[in-house]
């Protein structure tokens, strides 16, 4: 078996490929700052005094880390139109679930974060008069935080990768343009070996940011 | 005089476990009690419950005669606000320090005089600073917690607790984590403060300690007090059967001869 390489019409489509960079990175960052944001609500509740809260907490995390996101991402697909009358958009079906999805996981990495700061750190906050919002935010927090780096780092990584999945809904991002490149040209390996070559280019360097941040927090200790 | 603190009725329940079996307790202004008692005695709960950080199940605080909490039905409930208050004037330091690792040591003794009293920052700064040269850490302030050997940072914790300038300091077995070499700057600190007038409660192992710093001792067992008195009564001639089977227990305490002249008042 031969292969002939030929990437010369990843030239004429260039444009179209930056496009799709475009579309995948704006969702990426979309579901990365929605699902943080749902992190940490649920995180909060998860470790609030109230069992009720801590139940919601556990339930929306319960739900959304055990579905798959494909799943997760057909049926939103299909029931936010109907449940809100919006037609159907892609971008809004891909956000959504997946900012759900990316939520359940960070809210898992909050908890734990918070979770594994020394129950002393409470009291001798406590004991020194702090409210439980000034304790919290002063004192836990930033604890929290560098506890939390790596595995942030993971699931920031991991969202931009799971933002491919919505190719299945059409949306243009960079697998969905490839798969359209390699039908009209019929050169599916260039075309998926461009898209390999965009996504690392465009993660690697956010990798080593996250390292380097990691890092940086770490030095402060 | 009032008494700065008064606890009656004190009692504390973890599910069924009674931990404290009603408690009555007063501190004089000025006055060094030591709380005794073997492992299991309700000796860490009682401090814990003196400053709120556990809710007693029942029984009464009061501070300068003033009573914290509201009273319905017989239960006792606690604002947030006010227990924030109330504790801001109970310093307390624990047997595994707890200080903050992500500050520096001046931060550490700042954050909480900025935060829960509104000092401004220089005016912080400047007492956490008079506050270590009290313990000898002023050159520490730079230093992370991390930095500093298990004596060093209690005392920073002392200092921290210090330039809230609590009417009352709690010790939960301040030395108990500490490397026998360490212990004695912190039992150093701590008679310094006795010296200067601080009313203190302190719960420790160090029998010795205890005889020369203590106004009153307390023996505390199974969540009762059994009894008190200066520590001379207490530690050469316990009355009660549990006190005399505790002092017992402790073959390793030998008080020097000098001991044997007052040192109680």
């Amino acid at each position: 078996m031969s292969h002939e390489w030929d990437f010369s019409f990843l030239i004429t489509y260039s444009g179209v490929l930056a496009k799709a960079l475009g579309s995948t990175l704006k969702l990426a960052i979309v579901c990365l700052a929605a699902g943080m944001l749902l992190g940490c609500v649920f995180a909060v509740a998860r470790t609030s005094r109230s069992s009720a809260l801590r139940f919601v907490g556990a339930a929306y995390v319960e739900l959304f880390r055990n579905l798959p996101a494909i799943v997760l991402l057909f049926w939103c697909f299909y029931t936010i139109p109907l449940l809100t009358g919006i037609g159907n958009d892609r971008f809004l079906t891909a956000a959504v679930a997946f900012s759900l999805y990316a939520g359940a996981y960070f809210t898992e990495i909050f908890r734990s974060g918070i979770n594994a700061v020394d129950a002393g750190q409470w009291l001798a906050g406590r004991a020194l008069g702090f409210t439980p919002f000034a304790l919290f935010r002063d004192i836990i927090l930033p604890q929290a935080v560098k506890n939390m780096m790596p595995a942030i780092a993971n699931e920031t990584i991991e969202v931009v990768k799971l933002t491919t999945v919505a190719a299945t809904v059409a949306y243009p991002e960079l697998v969905y343009t490839a798969k359209l490149l390699s039908d009209t040209e019929y050169r599916p390996v260039e075309a998926y070996t461009a898209v390999e070559g965009v996504l690392l280019l465009a993660l690697l360097p956010l990798a080593v940011l996250l390292f380097r941040l990691e890092r940086t927090m770490r030095r402060t200790n | 005089m009032t008494p700065i603190l008064t606890v009656t009725d004190l009692h504390k329940s973890f599910g069924s476990v009674e931990v404290l079996q009603g408690i009555d307790l007063s501190l004089a202004r000025g006055e060094t009690v030591v709380v005794l008692g073997g492992s299991g005695s309700g000796k860490s709960t009682l401090l814990r419950c003196i400053n709120l950080l556990e809710r007693p199940t029942r029984g009464i605080i009061e501070m300068d005669g003033q009573r914290i909490g509201q009273m319905n039905d017989g239960l006792m409930s606690y604002r947030e606000s006010e227990l924030a208050r109330f504790r801001a004037r109970i310093g307390m330091v624990f047997q595994q320090f707890n200080l903050f690792p992500h500050l520096s040591v001046r931060d550490n003794v700042s954050i909480g005089q900025r935060r829960v009293l509104g000092r401004d920052r220089k005016t912080a700064d400047d007492r956490a600073i008079v506050q270590l040269k009290r313990v000898g850490l002023a050159e520490k302030v730079d230093a992370y917690p991390h930095q500093l050997s298990g004596g060093q940072q209690q005392r920073v914790a002392i200092a921290r607790a210090l330039a809230m300038d609590p009417a009352i300091m709690l010790f939960d077995e301040a030395t108990s984590a500490l490397d026998p070499e360490l212990v004695g700057e912190v039992l150093t600190a701590m008679r310094a403060l006795r010296d200067a007038g601080m009313t203190m409660l302190i719960v420790t192992h160090e029998l010795g300690f205890a005889y020369h710093i203590a106004d009153r001792i307390v023996f505390l067992d199974q969540g009762r007090i059994y009894e008190q008195g200066t520590p001379k009564e207490v530690l050469l001639a316990p009355r009660h059967p549990r006190t005399q089977d505790f002092m017992r227990g402790h073959t390793m305490f030998r008080l020097p001869e000098a001991a044997s002249s007052s040192n109680a008042g």
